[in-house]
């Protein structure tokens, strides 16, 4: 199988997706001239032309809003955020112009928008930069939202996203841009949206996590067993809907539940995984669900504290053996 | 923050109970199950196992130290990180159950609020530690150990009392592991069910209300004492197959009489009676009444008790009519429809259980009469005949229970001795 590194995969997504509807268009900072701000939309400019990939001005409020519209009369916009934390700006349109109007309007209008963009902490970015949207957004009915961490899953998933009819919020990650994965082009087309993936096989530890907290649960998984603890690792890749299925049957196996999420605990993704964890399997729990998620406090510029106050590879490890009664 | 550790209750009911003896000493380790001190109640002595884990801090009770309430602090453990510096500002909390007022100084040699409700242990704010819990139905004393919800299911599933598992997770929760580990345990086999209802209540009917009242009585107002008498019925039962086998047979092949060994005993006793009028008799304080008609009660078992319905005059009647009689009655017995003449009076009882394979037993003299005759299975012996040989005899053993007021040793043993002749001598039953 060929490399590719998660910036070329996303690339590839969009301009195969661009190819097969002229309805898809790229509109962000940076997108075309710069060819992208990650160097995600690399070429797409030379391919597609100005129409279809359209550099703005710095307002995320004003190309949201234009382009949740454009999607309600006919266009397929894919909306990039040079991070996820710009988007605040914008999230009126996110939630009441997008993910709302369907319902609002009977089904009778449709917003087949994508957001994407890097989400979560990067490197010494500073706590404005660096805050995880993954838990605001999937709060939100009328959103999906997707969270991927391998190539083959960030190229899958995005070309299903901007298929999909429904306003997706895609969240990818500046530091796994950069990573470099087999890509399995057998299995793009059966990747679906909602539907999680067991990373790593397990029996005695059922370990969820998404986007690059998935890199930290499988470095912990292969620390556990060393010591005798064989961790199943879920990738969760889509937030919402949540695969609650593979969930609850991996808690059913193993009995125990650590969750992990670079973003802050307090009602966050791993919050809504342990409560299900309790309402669905209860009677199959050895031990209290744990969350392991980031310092509840905004996020230090100090690169040592930076590290201190996101969740580390160790951090996962002593959860899984507080679970399993292990010191 | 220390955890206190409280004078447990032993039994629900303890109000109170002594410090025996410490078995760990200030600043000793103690984890999850370790025996810490040992309290004695009027009832007996028990361990008293740590819940908890952490470094014994502070022994507040003594060794020696009597009458401790039920939920007193008697010491205090230092969890990780704590030192003896934590204990200086400490302040033991009152016991749960105490009256509001009350100095918790005094309380060591003060009995416990009066009030029942107070002496109930382990109310919410500190539970005294459980010793050994009253045992009750699986699932709902399961609900109150503290276990996993995976090990109290898997525990319910195979009927565990969770209590009877050591539980080692954090507080001495009981683990999926812990419980599989029960299971692997070859005596947890014998796993026993037990049902939350301790007993069903069968209101006590008439019969049963009669035969109480009667026999306790029986037993409070008459000397009894007791005769024991083995009998060679090996001819007896021959006879007895001789006459079964003479049954004239209807269409159906069925015999027009079945003679049992019990027919032929009351005939038996009949005619002991005749010989021994002072069995048949009873007492009352001016005078002993002697029976002039040898009526006899037997014994016969039905659904809710026992009835005991009368064969009149037996020694006239023939072996064949006491056989029927005794079936009638029976059956009416069984039915519920004796009419009391039928079971009211007689002057001598015969019990026998020899069908249910009893060799010998001591019956309980129906006032007013003043002996019963209990008769015991037969079984093969071997004895050794006159000519020094060993030859198998059938014995049956019979016990005579006698009213001492009104039959005296040696009157038993002759009745004893004249039945045994005609039991032993069945060619005299047809005189």
């Amino acid at each position: 199988m060929a490399e590719i590194t998660v910036r070329e995969a996303l690339r590839d997504a969009m301009a195969e997706e661009m190819r097969k509807d002229e309805n898809v268009y790229l509109i962000g900072e940076e997108v075309a001239e710069y060819q992208g701000a990650y160097k995600v939309s690399q070429g797409l400019l030379d391919e597609f032309g100005a129409r279809r990939v359209v550099d703005t001005p710095i307002t995320e409020h004003g190309f949201a809003g234009l382009a949740a519209g454009s999607a309600m009369a006919g266009l397929k916009p894919i909306v990039e955020f040079m991070t996820f934390n710009f988007a605040m700006q914008a999230i009126d349109h996110i939630i009441n112009s997008a993910a709302k109007t369907h319902y609002m309007s009977g089904g009778q209008v449709k917003c087949p928008i994508v957001f994407r963009g890097p989400n979560g902490a990067a490197a010494r970015v500073g706590a404005q930069h660096s805050q995880c949207y993954g838990a605001w957004y999937s709060h939100v009915p009328g959103l999906e939202v997707i969270a991927p961490y391998d190539a083959t899953d960030c190229k899958a998933l995005l070309k299903k996203a901007i298929q999909s009819p429904n306003p997706v919020i895609f969240l990818e990650n500046e530091i796994t841009y950069g990573y470099s994965f087999d890509l399995d082009d057998a299995s793009i087309d059966d990747i679906e949206i909602g539907k999680a993936k067991i990373a790593r096989k397990g029996s005695d530890v059922t370990i969820t996590a998404f986007s690059i907290a998935v890199e930290r649960a499988l470095q912990a998984a292969e620390i556990l067993s060393k010591e005798g603890i064989n961790a199943e690792v879920i990738d969760l890749r889509t937030l919402r809907p949540l695969d609650t299925n593979t969930i609850i049957n991996s808690i059913k196996k193993t009995n125990r539940l650590v969750t992990v999420e670079e973003g802050w605990g307090v009602c966050g993704i791993g919050a809504e995984i342990c409560s299900l964890a309790c309402e669905q399997a209860f009677d199959y729990l050895d031990a209290e669900p744990k969350r392991v998620s980031g310092k509840d406090t905004p996020l230090p510029y100090a690169a040592n504290l930076e590290k201190l106050a996101l969740p580390s590879v160790e951090d996962v490890c002593i959860a899984a053996r507080e679970v399993c009664y292990k010191k | 923050m220390p955890i206190e550790i409280l004078m447990p209750a032993l039994s629900p009911t303890m109000k109170e109970g002594n410090l025996a003896k410490w078995l760990k000493k200030e600043g000793d380790e103690v984890t999850a199950g370790d025996v810490i001190a040992e309290i004695e109640t009027d009832k007996a002595t028990m361990e008293v196992e740590a819940v908890d884990e952490g470094k014994l801090g502070k022994i507040l009770v003594t060794e020696g130290s009597k009458n401790v309430p039920v939920n007193q602090v008697i010491a205090v453990l230092l969890e990780d990180g704590e030192d003896a510096k934590t204990l200086k500002d400490y302040k033991p909390s009152e016991p749960a159950n105490d009256d509001a007022g009350k100095d918790k100084k005094e309380d060591k040699a003060a009995t416990p609020a009066p009030a029942p409700a107070a002496a109930q242990p382990a109310p919410a704010k500190a539970l005294a530690q459980p010793i050994v819990p009253v045992v009750n139905s699986v699932t709902s004393q399961n609900s109150s150990v503290t276990a996993s919800p995976v090990a109290k299911k898997i525990a319910d599933q195979n009927g565990i009392n969770l209590a009877s598992v050591k539980g080692t997770g954090p507080k001495g929760r009981v683990t999926k592991e812990d419980v599989m580990h029960f299971l692997s345990q070859p005596n947890s086999g014998s796993v026993v069910n037990r049902v939350a209802d301790e007993a069903i209540s069968i209101p006590n009917n008439n019969i049963r209300q009669v035969i109480a009242e009667r026999l306790v009585a029986s037993k409070q107002t008459i000397p009894h004492f007791y005769l024991s008498l083995d009998c060679n019925i090996s001819d007896l039962v021959k006879s007895r197959a001789q006459i079964n086998d003479a049954a004239p047979k209807d269409e159906s092949g069925r015999p027009a009489y079945k003679v049992s060994v019990n027919d032929l005993v009351i005939k038996a006793v009949a005619l002991a009676l005749k010989k021994v009028p002072a069995a048949n008799a009873s007492w009352t304080d001016e005078a002993v009444l002697q029976y002039n008609n040898v009526d006899i009660s037997v014994a016969v078992a039905i659904d809710d008790g026992l009835i005991t319905p009368i064969v009149r005059n037996a020694d006239q009647k023939s072996v064949l009519n006491i056989s029927s009689e005794m079936k009638s009655l029976a059956t009416k017995a069984r039915q519920g429809t004796l009419a009391p003449e039928e079971f009211q009076g007689g002057g001598f009882s015969i019990s026998n259980l020899g069908m249910y394979g009893i060799k010998q037993f001591n019956a309980i003299v129906n006032p007013p009469q003043s002996a019963i005759l209990a008769v015991g299975a037969g079984e093969k012996k071997v004895v050794v005949a006159d000519n020094g040989e060993f030859k198998a005899i059938d014995v049956m053993t019979v016990s005579l229970s006698c009213d001492h007021r009104v039959v005296d040793g040696a009157v038993g043993a002759q009745f004893l001795q004249s039945f045994k002749y005609y039991i032993e001598n069945p060619a005299t039953l047809l005189l």
